[in-house]
């Protein structure tokens, strides 16, 4: 399993890559791989308002469907709208193609409470 | 040998666009004397279809043994146990079938008046009052068609006593154990939902429910015993800081057959309940319906049962309408009558003391699996279970084997599988319910195929992640089928 050391983490299992005020949210390398074979994403309209860990969408696999949550707060500037078609690269490349929202956020403050790359390794092997 | 039997009289078959021949039918009618009209007379252009290659010509012989045997490849509780946790899969007495189809039952027609139908509604008064002793509570209403309904008409209910109190709340609040219908039922009455952790022992945590108890909360939803198989032994204590702080509780009745004459959900503090007959009182579930979900309410909530509400004067009895505060109306008159009826006639046959040994026979069968299962299976949570048991599949990980290989490989084993991935709080959960109906012989055979899976995991890993190889059909690919759905047949196009 990787965490890039890029990338910050939530405990629900979203990654963040903060770049000029905006946030790229997915899913970690571990979540999707406790989903199994992602079969459809739903994800929000552009401009929506996300509050902080307010729900922005689902993700639907072969065994379960999971909420996902936005770690900060603020504005949908984009979605991976090409997930409708093709959610296995959430599985295949959960870092890259398989992003899933830009948020621009309304106080990157917030990231300072997610976590690095190791902690949040040694959170999952605590929580297994 | 003949394409329809590869395998002496077990039978295949193919599509039924494949069968029969051009020009073949099963039906000949007789000249009707009136002169035919032609379509293209009467109607637009746009509507007369020109030509329709591929569609299927059979004989009624051909169309009959096309379905029958594609029907004997079908799994029920009348072919062996099924042991789908949470759902309860007893088996359906014949007599229950006997007198659903009395005429005097069947003949009647809901429109009839009140002296008419005297019989029925003399009856599902009777099981009302029968339910309503079994759980503790004080009044119901048989409208609802299903578990999930009967959760949304329980709290509309609440909803409406609140509203009556001159009180907005926004959100209910779940274990993290609870049926995925819980949250689904909430939110289709407009509350938000709010998750509760459970504790370490798969319990309601008192602590994080006091936290979370607020002044929006309109219910708490519960199931007992929960769907690990654990009674929630801290009911009475989490009931009262509900209503201490002006909430209601309400509880899933689904796994009600742990409970039947040795606990009561009105003596732990629930407010109400639904119940579901296709499930405790045995009757069919008969491929996703019709059910039966009743609830039962206190006295306080009596006044918003949905109407008709039938009520007995001095044994006359009638519908009454007119209830101001009723939040309305679930089903036609009084929901599905015939599976009424069934329950009714197992609650009677069974009695108090049958229903009773019913409740310890699942629970003693649940235990039994569990205890015979141990040392082959991770057990999750560790408490001992009421009428169901959760395994994972921890220990068969190492060996590359997951839960639904192992679901996969008790098909070829002769079993319905277990309900898997489910509850959510247990990884890779096995959640299996035998109820009172099987016998020791059957449980046993159950768990022999359970361990031959628990040993072929470590020798033969592959063996179990190809299963099934014995039914008709191999494993099927469940992610192409998501994620490219073809959901007409081919001549739709």
């Amino acid at each position: 399993m990787e965490f890039p050391d890029n990338l910050v983490y939530s405990k629900e299992h979203e990654w963040v890559l903060a770049e000029e005020g905006v946030a790229t949210i997915g899913i970690t390398d571990f979540a999707q791989g406790e989903l199994g074979d992602i079969v459809f994403v739903e994800l929000p309209e552009v401009g929506a308002d996300l509050g902080r860990n307010a729900t922005f969408g689902v993700a639907e696999s072969v065994k379960t469907v999971s909420d996902l949550y936005c770690p900060v707060e603020g504005e949908v500037v984009e979605i991976n709208s090409s997930l409708e078609d093709s959610p296995e690269q959430v599985n295949s490349n959960p870092y890259d193609k398989g992003w899933m929202i830009k948020v621009k956020m309304a106080d990157p403050s917030q990231l300072d409470d997610m976590m690095s790359a190791e902690d949040y390794a040694k959170y999952i092997k605590e929580s297994k | 040998m003949k394409p329809h039997s590869e395998r002496g009289m077990s039978f295949t078959t193919g599509e039924i666009f494949g069968e029969g021949s051009a020009g073949r039918s099963g039906y000949s009618l007789p000249e009707s004397g009136i002169d035919r009209i032609d379509p293209q007379s009467v109607l637009p252009q746009g509507s007369i279809r020109k030509t329709m290659s591929g569609f299927p010509e059979l004989s009624e012989p051909e169309v009959i043994r096309h379905y029958t045997r594609m029907s004997q490849w079908n799994f029920s509780v009348d072919t062996n146990m099924y042991p789908l946790g949470s759902c309860t899969m007893k088996h359906n007495p014949r007599i229950g079938e006997a007198v659903s189809r009395l005429k005097g039952l069947v003949g009647l027609h809901p429109l009839q008046t009140d002296e008419d139908a005297q019989g029925t509604l003399k009856l599902i008064h009777d099981l009302g009052r029968w339910l309503c002793e079994i759980v503790g509570l004080d009044s119901v209403t048989t409208q609802p068609a299903a578990g999930a309904q009967g959760e949304f008409a329980g709290l509309m209910m609440v909803r409406a006593a609140l509203d009556k109190r001159g009180e907005t709340r926004s959100k209910v609040l779940l274990p993290d154990s609870s049926h995925g219908t819980n949250p689904a039922s909430s939110a289709l009455c407009g509350y938000g939902v709010v998750t509760l952790k459970s504790g370490a022992d798969g319990k309601i945590d008192l602590a994080e429910l006091d936290r979370l108890m607020d002044s929006q909360v309109a219910a708490l939803m519960v199931t007992n015993p929960n769907t690990l198989g654990i009674f929630e032994s801290g009911i009475i204590e989490a009931a009262k800081l509900v209503h201490d702080r002006g909430g209601f509780v309400y509880c899933d009745g689904a796994n009600l057959s742990a409970l039947l004459g040795k606990a009561r959900f009105g003596d732990m503090g629930v407010d109400v309940a639904h119940i579901n007959l296709h499930k405790t009182f045995a009757t069919p579930h008969g491929g996703g319906g019709p059910g039966a979900g009743p609830v039962c309410v206190t006295k306080e909530l009596e006044p918003f049962l949905p109407t008709p509400v039938i009520v007995e004067d001095n044994g006359v009895y009638r519908r009454e309408w007119d209830r101001p505060d009723s939040v309305g109306g679930f089903h036609s008159f009084h929901g599905n009558v015939g599976v009424l009826v069934r329950a009714a006639a197992y609650i009677l046959s069974m009695g108090p003391e049958g229903l009773s040994e019913a409740t310890e026979a699942a629970v003693v069968n649940a235990n039994y699996i569990r205890a015979r299962l141990r040392d082959h299976y991770h057990i999750a949570y560790t408490p001992r279970c009421m009428h169901e048991c959760v395994f994972t599949d921890k220990l068969q990980n190492k060996y590359g084997v997951t839960t639904l290989d192992i679901a996969k490989a008790l098909i070829d084993r002769g079993f319905h599988p277990p309900t898997i991935y489910f509850p959510l709080i247990a990884r890779g959960a096995i959640m299996i319910e035998p109820t009172e109906s099987e016998s020791l012989e059957t449980l046993d055979d159950f768990i022999d195929a359970m361990i031959d899976i628990a040993q072929t995991a470590k020798t033969d890993p592959e063996s179990i992640k190809n299963a099934p190889g014995n039914s008709v059909r191999g494993r099927l690919d469940e992610t192409a089928a998501a994620r490219n759905p073809r959901l007409r047949c081919g001549l739709c196009g």
